[in-house]
């Protein structure tokens, strides 16, 4: 009876919205590469974030309140008064931190095993708009507090629109909405944050997923789980039923569907997560001044600069290049450029071996000094700024962008090994 | 203004790191979980500190509760303005008054303890000591030509400042190396040791009134997490089962 009326309700959805159809096509029938490894947790976990920073956002705006006079005590009066208040905000202000976290392994994985390699790099693209919209959405974001630190911080920022000519002053007047920061630009960019970049965000990471979904993950192997049809002895064919849109076209290999096996490896990866997130939530929730500054304790105050500005932690290696550039509008354009350059990665690499573990040395060596680069220049930009620091940074800039330049010469003529012909558990 | 703003940021890079130079502070053994430590700096504070110095973002009534402390000594002992117990602790001195009494406004102290640290307010209210040049004859080694007077004097009496002498490249440089007491406080060094650490343990309590029942619910929820990562572990291992 019961069993009579759930089949009768699906069937009369179905017959209306393709529900079974996508839940069969993207999740219970869709080929997973099997030998996914730890540094496939990322992309469930930044969907988690997301989620969580969503449905901690709208609680927060219920109590916040967006005027340069109310907000430093509206946030007070949540970590106070509200019920459960503190868990909201610490959960909003140490997700953002851990959205960064999640996004750099995850962009990391893509680079490590070429996941922006063709037929992927739309996948790429959408991802580093979600990665730009992120950081618009974080800056914002770290105005809202109205502190010392989101003051001077949104400053130092927004002054550097100003660096572009002939139209620079016009422009940092335009985002400000006043000749310095002020209520006005706490309205807009109240509006921005709450509204306007998590409709994008969400949008973004819905064209990321349809992206990735039509060409297939990649996997830490590099080679392709879906081979031409009929080259495949059927005794090396996937056990597991696929669907017809992916089964009909290809043969495939060493894939599993992502419902179940993936459904509950992930699990067990955003239970592993939890444990960190939770453990800043409840017993560091100020990240030893880098989640949340010291500064940021203190009602903004336009008359009085901090004696050390620095941006959150995940702005940190962009800053670095900035300051390491003695000219400022130069300094703005490599600023840019180390951002702009990454949406380039698919082109700039012309090897046809997507994964490091199949390239050469050359590369393995040239990702080890980027991440290095990366790593000394975030902690660079958040120290402040001495002569010996910023010839450091400046090797530092060299690294980052010497990693694109040698990666496009090198990678046309690269020595390779032998790529395996199934995917390897390593 | 236009002009300001470019020079400011123009100088941003080498100025924003200017740092405010290096004071050793003493360690803060304060104890949130210690009530009565709690009371007695709450005590302190309204009695010495709240005239000048709001605490405008917590209220009364939530000290009372959280501090143990019976509504009517709460109203009757502690609340010195006609305010209600449920309203925010803002005292009832002007900013304009404080700015023509002192050179600045006193800052709201609610969240002072995390602005600057528990340690730096333990050392900053032990380092007043004696100085005729100062308009309150009294300055500080933690926070120099501060505008504030040693309001706990009574309590502390008023140090002088030891100085050493040192000539470098010909010029002397004279540092305080220890403050020394005058013994006209009511207390002892230890005893003011102590009713300044009871202050701070307010403080810091002030700044964030919920720290000790987010770290004992932190407890649970970790515990549960770890929980939910072993099952969700097994239940990872048996699905994947017909995987290998």
């Amino acid at each position: 009876m019961l069993k009579k009326l759930v089949t009768g309700t699906v069937d009369w959805i179905d017959a209306r919205i393709p529900m079974t159809e996508t839940w069969n096509k993207h999740l219970a029938q869709y080929p997973t590469p099997v030998n996914f490894n730890f540094w496939y947790f990322f992309g469930s976990l930044a969907m988690l974030i997301l989620v969580n920073q969503i449905l901690t956002g709208i609680w927060l705006t219920m109590h916040y309140n967006p005027s340069a006079e109310g907000a430093f005590a509206s946030i007070e009066y949540i970590m106070r008064d509200v019920p459960y208040g503190w868990l909201l905000r610490y959960m909003h202000s140490t997700g953002a931190s851990a959205f960064f976290v999640v996004i750099y392994l995850h962009m990391f994985r893509g680079l490590i095993y070429g996941s922006y390699q063709k037929p992927r790099e739309l996948i790429w693209i959408f991802g580093m708009f979600i990665f730009l919209a992120l950081m618009a959405e974080a800056f914002m974001g770290y105005l809202l507090p109205w502190g010392q630190m989101s003051f001077w911080g949104a400053q130092v920022i927004i002054s550097l629109f100003g660096a572009i000519p002939f139209v620079g002053d016009d422009l940092t007047l335009w985002i400000r909405g006043d000749y310095v920061i002020s209520g006005a630009t706490l309205n807009r960019f109240f509006a921005l944050h709450v509204i306007a970049l998590p409709l994008a965000l969400v949008v973004l990471v819905f064209l990321h997923i349809v992206a990735l979904h039509e060409v297939g993950s990649n996997n830490p192997d590099g080679i392709e789980i879906k081979q031409k049809k009929g080259s495949v002895p059927s005794d090396a064919k996937s056990k597991f039923t696929f669907h017809k849109q992916y089964s009909g076209k290809k043969d495939i290999i060493d894939a599993i569907p992502f419902h179940p096996y993936f459904t509950v490896k992930d699990i067990m990866g955003v239970a592993g997560f939890l444990i960190f997130f939770c453990a800043v939530i409840f017993f560091m929730p100020e990240g030893g001044g880098y989640l949340l500054e010291a500064p940021n304790f203190e009602p903004a105050n336009g008359l009085k600069t901090p004696d050390h500005i620095a941006p959150v932690w995940y702005y940190t290696p962009f800053y670095a290049i900035l300051r390491a550039i003695p000219d400022k509008l130069i300094g703005v354009v490599f600023f840019g450029g180390s951002i702009v350059i990454l949406f380039f990665l698919p082109w700039l690499d012309r090897c046809k071996v997507k994964s490091m573990r199949y390239r050469s040395w050359k590369h393995k060596l040239n990702i080890t000094q980027f991440i290095i680069s990366f790593i000394v220049l975030g902690v660079l930009g958040a120290l402040p700024a001495t002569p010996l620091l910023t010839k450091i940074a400046q090797i530092g800039t060299i690294g980052y962008f010497g990693f694109f330049i040698a990666l496009w010469v090198y990678s046309k003529n690269e020595k390779t090994k032998p790529l395996p012909t199934r995917l390897t558990f390593k | 203004m236009k002009k300001l703003m470019i020079a400011l940021v123009a100088l941003l890079p080498t100025l924003v790191f200017a740092s405010a130079g290096n004071v050793h502070l003493d360690k803060a053994q304060y104890d949130l979980s210690d009530k009565e430590s709690l009371q007695r700096g709450a005590k302190l504070f309204m009695n010495y500190c709240f005239a000048c110095h709001s605490t405008g973002y917590q209220r009364y009534q939530r000290i009372a509760n959280d501090l143990d402390i019976p509504e009517n000594l709460m109203k009757e002992n502690l609340i010195f303005t006609d305010s209600k117990i449920g309203e925010l602790m803002v005292n009832s001195m002007d900013k304009k008054e404080g700015v023509k009494w002192f050179g600045n406004a006193p800052p709201d102290l609610t969240l002072e303890a995390r602005l600057r640290g528990a340690d730096w307010i333990y050392t900053y209210l032990r380092s007043f000591y004696k100085d005729e040049t100062r308009p309150f004859s009294v300055n500080n080694t933690v926070f120099p030509d501060v505008a504030m007077p040693h309001v706990l004097e009574e309590l502390q009496g008023i140090p002088t400042a030891i100085y050493e002498t040192t000539v470098v490249d010909g010029v002397e440089h004279k540092k305080i190396v220890a403050l020394q007491s005058n013994e006209q406080g009511e207390m002892s060094s230890d005893e003011y040791d102590n009713a300044v650490l009871d202050l701070v343990n307010f403080l810091v309590y002030a700044g964030e009134p919920n720290k000790l029942e987010r770290e004992s619910l932190g407890v649970w929820v970790i515990g549960f997490l770890i929980i939910l990562f072993i099952l969700s572990y097994l239940l990872k291992k048996e699905y994947w089962r017909d995987v290998h």
